[in-house]
């Protein structure tokens, strides 16, 4: 005969609560100390990390170290550039992806798996490897755009989002997802009638929820810490990103608090944008949890 | 009009052929059934119809057009899965109406066809949930009330019975019936469960390693089976098979008799057979009946078998005994009354010689 006590069920809640705040303050440390650092004058700065007032909003406080960032650099423009490049190669990056799974899983052609093995293998390449190759490609790429034909991709912002659309991680992700989803619901749809595109849109894409949502977050994570390719593609101040903006900060006379001034600047649209990931990312899980 | 005629329909995977060269032809608004042992080909085989497999070689006609090449949407089929394979992210309503929704059909038609889907399955209650709020019976309706929305000539069933538990299988059966007769259209029924394909059948396919073993009524395959393993596959318990020898051949009655066996004369249906030879021949559980007293009872031309008991199984309305026979192999009777054989006992079995049949070997 099994009691449940209702005040011992409530400890061990609480316990279990505690030791979750516990875990969280523990990986809060860095952000928390990041926000607090940059409201501070850069001597308290230093002098605050001694002790445990490093983690504490004391002392002088001001945003005075906000005010300067944007004087010594042109935040937003950087971090507008960043967002607009995350956002559009997340968008067709999950759309592209997408589709080339789609073809892998559920269309049969010679040499598919081939073909597939051959995407999976580029994700050993490291990209620093192709970096150099591929800067010299993208300087001769012609384009046609508003303002004519030119030749040459450098400091735009295609070059920072082109040649991250289609790769083989994300591919790869959405290739292991559809696998697993029954094989009989695509074949449904096309006795039924339905086109290749009308199953994409119809019924897959409605049910990759989870995998959209992880292949977004690590897409964007990938893309809004760029660091090296906008460095080398991008000389242009106004088509720089956040990360390469940081630069601005190190040279001459470093300072420390707007360092943190800057960090928590771009730090912000991350969080946010995993928070919100995270949300539909629960539901989607959510809503595909049907039985067999 | 949806007849299917199959000519020489083959396929293949890689260097193994699967279906090897198949013809069968399917009447317009016949229940026609595909029946075999796992592995046989008859889901490739569906597939195929449904156009979800491509024909290797060969000639696939529904309603007197070639549709091998044609895409599943162009064959006018619907088709119910094993799975059932409903769309989990949508209603059951979006479910039924899906193919309208791709053929482009209005509001209007779509809410007035599945209303009739609805009420023909009725699960008109069931319309607004979900997937994952419904029975495997419920979903197993849905999959069939999205065949049928469509009104399509030829319906596909892929053993869409098999993940039902045993009550719930009869209901449905018994519901598939009665949809065949309302909807008269043409219907394929692949199942490896022989009461489901004698009873659903106008015509059983019996398969085995992709190739047809008999073709006809299930009372046509059951009493007058083409070959052993038709007759080995079809009835429960299976058919009863003793190694004899030809003791003589007069005209169409052949003289056969072993060790357990008394020599009985049979009219064998297929097959020709020489004295000093050997056959098989096969008796059904249900037509052994134990010889009583001094066996006046019994017609002298009755076969009559030799042996003990071995193993008696009551089920109420039905004796399963198993025998020994006197040439160590085991035959079993099925007794249609509740009788009590000790294990150990003599017993003499005898069968009438116009039901037994008689194979080559």
């Amino acid at each position: 005969m099994s009691v449940i006590d209702p005040s011992n069920r409530g400890l061990q809640l609480a316990t279990r609560y505690v030791v979750l705040t516990l875990i969280a303050v523990i990986f809060a440390f860095p952000l928390v100390f990041m926000l607090v650092s940059s409201l501070k004058p850069d001597d308290q700065l230093l002098r605050d990390t001694a002790s445990l007032r490093a983690f504490l909003p004391v002392g002088d406080l001001s945003l005075q170290n906000y005010y300067a960032a944007f004087d010594r650099a042109p935040v937003g423009t950087f971090i507008l550039n960043s967002v607009l490049v995350t956002g559009v190669t997340v968008a067709l990056s999950l759309f592209v992806c997408s589709m080339a799974a789609f073809a892998f899983v559920f269309l049969r052609w010679s040499g598919r798996d081939l073909v597939l093995g051959v995407i999976l293998a580029t994700l050993i390449v490291p990209f620093e490897t192709i970096a150099i190759p591929l800067l010299l490609v993208v300087s001769k790429l012609p384009w046609i755009g508003l303002d004519g034909f030119s030749l040459g991709w450098l400091n735009t912002y295609r070059v920072q989002i082109v040649p991250f659309i289609a790769d083989g991680l994300t591919i790869f992700l959405f290739v292991q997802y559809f696998k697993d989803l029954p094989g009989d619901l695509a074949e449904a749809a096309r006795v039924e009638g339905a086109s290749n595109w009308q199953i994409y849109r119809k019924v897959v894409m409605p049910l990759a929820g989870p995998v959209l949502a992880t292949a977004a977050i690590l897409k964007f994570l990938v893309m809004y810490n760029q660091y090296l390719w906008p460095l080398m593609v991008v000389q242009e101040e106004g088509r720089r990103p956040v990360m390469v903006g940081l630069q601005y900060f190190f040279q001459l006379n470093r300072a420390w608090g707007e360092i943190m001034a800057y960090l928590s600047m771009i730090t912000v649209p991350v969080l946010a944008f995993y928070l919100y990931m995270q949300r539909s990312f629960i539901a989607s899980i959510a809503s595909t949890g049907v039985k067999g | 009009m949806a007849e299917i005629s199959l000519r020489q329909v083959r396929k293949s995977f890689g260097s193994s052929e699967v279906i090897k060269g198949v013809d069968i032809d399917i009447a317009d608004g016949e229940f026609c059934v595909f029946v075999g042992p796992s592995g046989c080909g008859k889901s490739t085989l569906l597939r195929m119809i449904a156009g979800l497999e491509d024909i290797s070689s060969g000639e696939l006609r529904i309603g007197g057009r070639v549709v091998n090449d044609l895409p599943p949407k162009e064959r006018r089929i619907a088709m119910v899965f094993q799975s059932y394979a409903i769309f989990p992210h949508m209603t059951v309503r979006e479910n039924v109406a899906f193919g309208l929704t791709i053929a482009g059909a209005s509001k209007a038609e779509k809410e007035t066809k599945v209303a009739e889907a609805a009420r023909i399955l009725q699960m008109e209650h069931l319309l607004d949930r979900t997937p994952a709020q419904l029975s495997g019976g419920q979903r197993q309706r849905v999959a069939i009330g999205r065949a049928i929305v469509r009104k399509p000539e030829v319906f596909l069933f892929d053993e869409p019975l098999s993940n039902l538990d045993a009550a719930l299988r009869m209901d449905m059966r018994l519901e598939i019936g009665k949809l065949h007769q309302q909807l008269k259209a043409t219907m394929i029924y692949v199942t490896h469960d022989q009461v489901e394909a004698m009873t659903l059948a106008d015509k059983i396919v019996v398969l085995k390693g992709g190739e047809v073993m008999q073709v006809g009524s299930p009372m046509e395959l059951y009493h007058n089976p083409a070959n052993l393993f038709v007759a080995g596959f079809l009835g429960s318990p299976s058919m009863n098979f003793l190694d004899v020898e030809i003791r003589g051949v007069q005209g169409s009655r052949v003289l056969v008799a072993n060790s357990a066996l008394e020599p009985v004369e049979v009219m064998p249906k297929v097959g020709t057979y020489t004295p000093g030879g050997r056959a098989r021949l096969g008796v059904r559980p249900q037509y052994l009946t134990p010889v009583i007293g001094d066996g006046s009872a019994t017609p002298p031309n009755a076969g009559r078998l030799h042996g003990t008991v071995a193993l008696t199984e009551r089920l109420g309305a039905e004796t399963v005994v198993e025998t020994t026979l006197s040439d160590r192999s085991r035959v079993i009777a099925a007794l249609a009354r509740d009788e009590v054989y000790p294990i150990g006992a003599e017993v003499t079995l005898a069968f009438k010689p116009e039901e037994a049949h008689l194979f080559p070997v």
